[in-house]
């Protein structure tokens, strides 16, 4: 019979805690955030295998970190939203239980599996002037081990969220037009690229929830358009 | 993976068969639910006449507005033509309820996989998940809930419109240039082989389906006509390479005043003066 180790559940939770931000950490952050017609969602990504993604008619995704657990979270979060907005109405379909039921999953994993998710996820929802009640944006961070936090005017996720948050701390502006928030947040990845000094359009991924779009609000923007707003 | 709260074992990327096998409570069993009952055969409402034809940018689908019970009125202003995604549309003759109901699946339906699959289906695809929704419903058609779309888009691979017909066994047949189903369907069919053109504009279009809908609903009461007192007119929606637009109400009335006008009798103005 083998001997049982004992190793206490502090230790257990701080070495799972540190395995996930390492993995966290090796990947590249992605930025969320405020714009006068809405929220723009960005990442440097130059594969074609999407960070960001469209949820529901105000709500989007993005991740970070490994992609099959973060995909697999988005996907989830896809079913429960058509799901749920097929059973009620499409207004009933919100950020925040969503990104509950992520914090629950997430923490689920993490105090259960012997692997933590090595993934940190954003749910970002566009407010909606003729919704009482849901007139402002929301957003969300969730953590790997499940915890939950809410944002206003910008979150960053991924490997160097510290270091960026406090640079778009220093920058941001309320209500920029779309062209200055791109900007800003391309030189916050840019700060992140390990001293490269451009990140080149085709490299970013970017979409939008647009307020003023009706029904569907989330537009991923093509290299040519981006190209045409980084410029102007 | 599975995730805790979150529930379901389905990992495709299909609403349909997510409903199915995650959430069958939701699902609608018409065949089912009418055996429970031991209902006859029912009359639930249906007459109808949509329409679908190609013009030069692309496709028209435009179907009248009328729901009838019997000889019954149910209702004046159902839509029976929805846009079930940026390219595509659907237009239902049969049935009311799992008519609608299955134009709001097959909207989910698409959205589900593009939002799941990160890019749309092609136009043959969405056709053929249509076809499949429409044989799933063959137990309750045979009870007779019968379901018969047209489906239309712009297939933007091929850069052209393109129109189906179904049958309640799911059969799917591609139109080369118009189809008009429902109880008015013949007399729409009509018109729009004498007067039909794929060069024709937008305008020249909007008015051969108005005029074949109104044709419709003079000789098929089933097919409700323009009603300019309570303002309801036929849902008209154009499909091109830029995407769906749907014909406003003036554009319509003008369409049916150039149809119209030209066919009025004067003896009915005399008439109506010597009254």
């Amino acid at each position: 019979m083998s001997i049982p180790f004992y190793v206490s559940p502090e230790q257990v939770m701080q070495d799972k805690a540190e395995y996930a931000r390492k993995g966290i950490g090796r990947g590249k952050s992605s930025i969320t955030l405020e714009y006068r017609d809405g929220i723009l969602l960005m990442a440097e990504n130059p594969s074609s295998l999407s960070k960001i993604g469209e949820i529901y008619d105000r709500i989007a995704f993005a991740g970070v970190g490994k992609f099959s657990e973060f995909d697999q979270l988005r996907k989830v979060g896809v079913r429960y939203a058509d799901v749920k907005g097929y059973a009620y109405s499409r207004d009933d379909v919100r950020a925040r239980a969503l990104a509950n039921a992520y914090s629950q999953a997430m923490g689920d994993v993490f105090t259960r599996e012997l692997k933590p998710l090595e993934v940190e996820v954003i749910v970002a929802e566009v407010g909606d002037p003729e919704l009482a009640g849901h007139e402002h944006n929301t957003i969300y961070r969730i953590q790997f081990d499940g915890s939950i936090s809410d944002h206003e005017n910008f979150c960053v996720i991924g490997g160097l969220s510290d270091e960026l948050g406090s640079f778009l701390q220093s920058r941001y502006q309320a209500s920029m037009p779309l062209g200055e928030a791109l900007q800003l947040g391309r030189a916050a990845l840019e700060r992140a690229s390990n001293g490269r000094s451009s990140v080149p359009p085709q490299n970013l991924e970017v979409c939008l929830l647009e307020k003023a779009r009706i029904g569907r609000k989330f537009r991923r923007l093509a290299t040519d358009e981006l190209n045409q707003l980084l410029a102007g | 993976m599975r995730f805790s709260g979150f529930g379901g074992t389905y990992e495709g990327s299909s609403f349909a068969e997510l409903l199915e096998i995650d959430q069958p409570q939701m699902r609608i069993a018409w065949s089912q639910l009418l055996q429970q009952t031991g209902a006859a055969p029912i009359a639930a409402p249906h007459g109808t006449t949509v329409l679908a034809f190609k013009y030069a940018d692309g496709v028209i689908v435009a179907g009248d507005r009328l729901a009838t019970e019997g000889y019954r009125v149910a209702s004046r202003d159902v839509q029976k033509v929805y846009a079930t995604d940026g390219h595509s549309m659907i237009a239902i003759a049969g049935a009311a309820g799992p008519a609608i109901e299955m134009a709001r699946l097959m909207r989910i339906e698409l959205e589900h996989y593009e939002k799941i699959e990160g890019e749309a289906l092609e136009l043959d695809g969405k056709a053929n998940k249509l076809s499949q929704m429409v044989r799933a419903n063959l137990p309750a058609a045979m009870q007779g809930l019968v379901v018969v779309p047209l489906f239309a888009g712009y297939d933007l691979r091929r850069r052209q419109g393109r129109i189906w017909k179904f049958d309640v066994t799911g059969g799917r047949y591609e139109e080369a240039d118009f189809d008009a189903t429902g109880s008015g369907g013949l007399y729409a069919k009509e018109v729009l082989k004498q007067r039909h053109h794929s060069d024709a504009s937008r305008a020249e279009a909007l008015e051969i389906a108005v005029t074949a809908l109104q044709n419709a609903a003079d000789e098929d009461r089933g097919t409700g006509g323009i009603d300019t007192v309570r303002r309801i007119f036929p849902t008209v929606l154009t499909c091109s390479h830029a995407g769906i637009q749907s014909a406003v109400e003036s554009e319509i009335e003008s369409a049916y005043q150039r149809s119209v006008a030209p066919r009025a009798n004067p003896r009915m103005e005399h008439r109506g003066a010597g009254a």
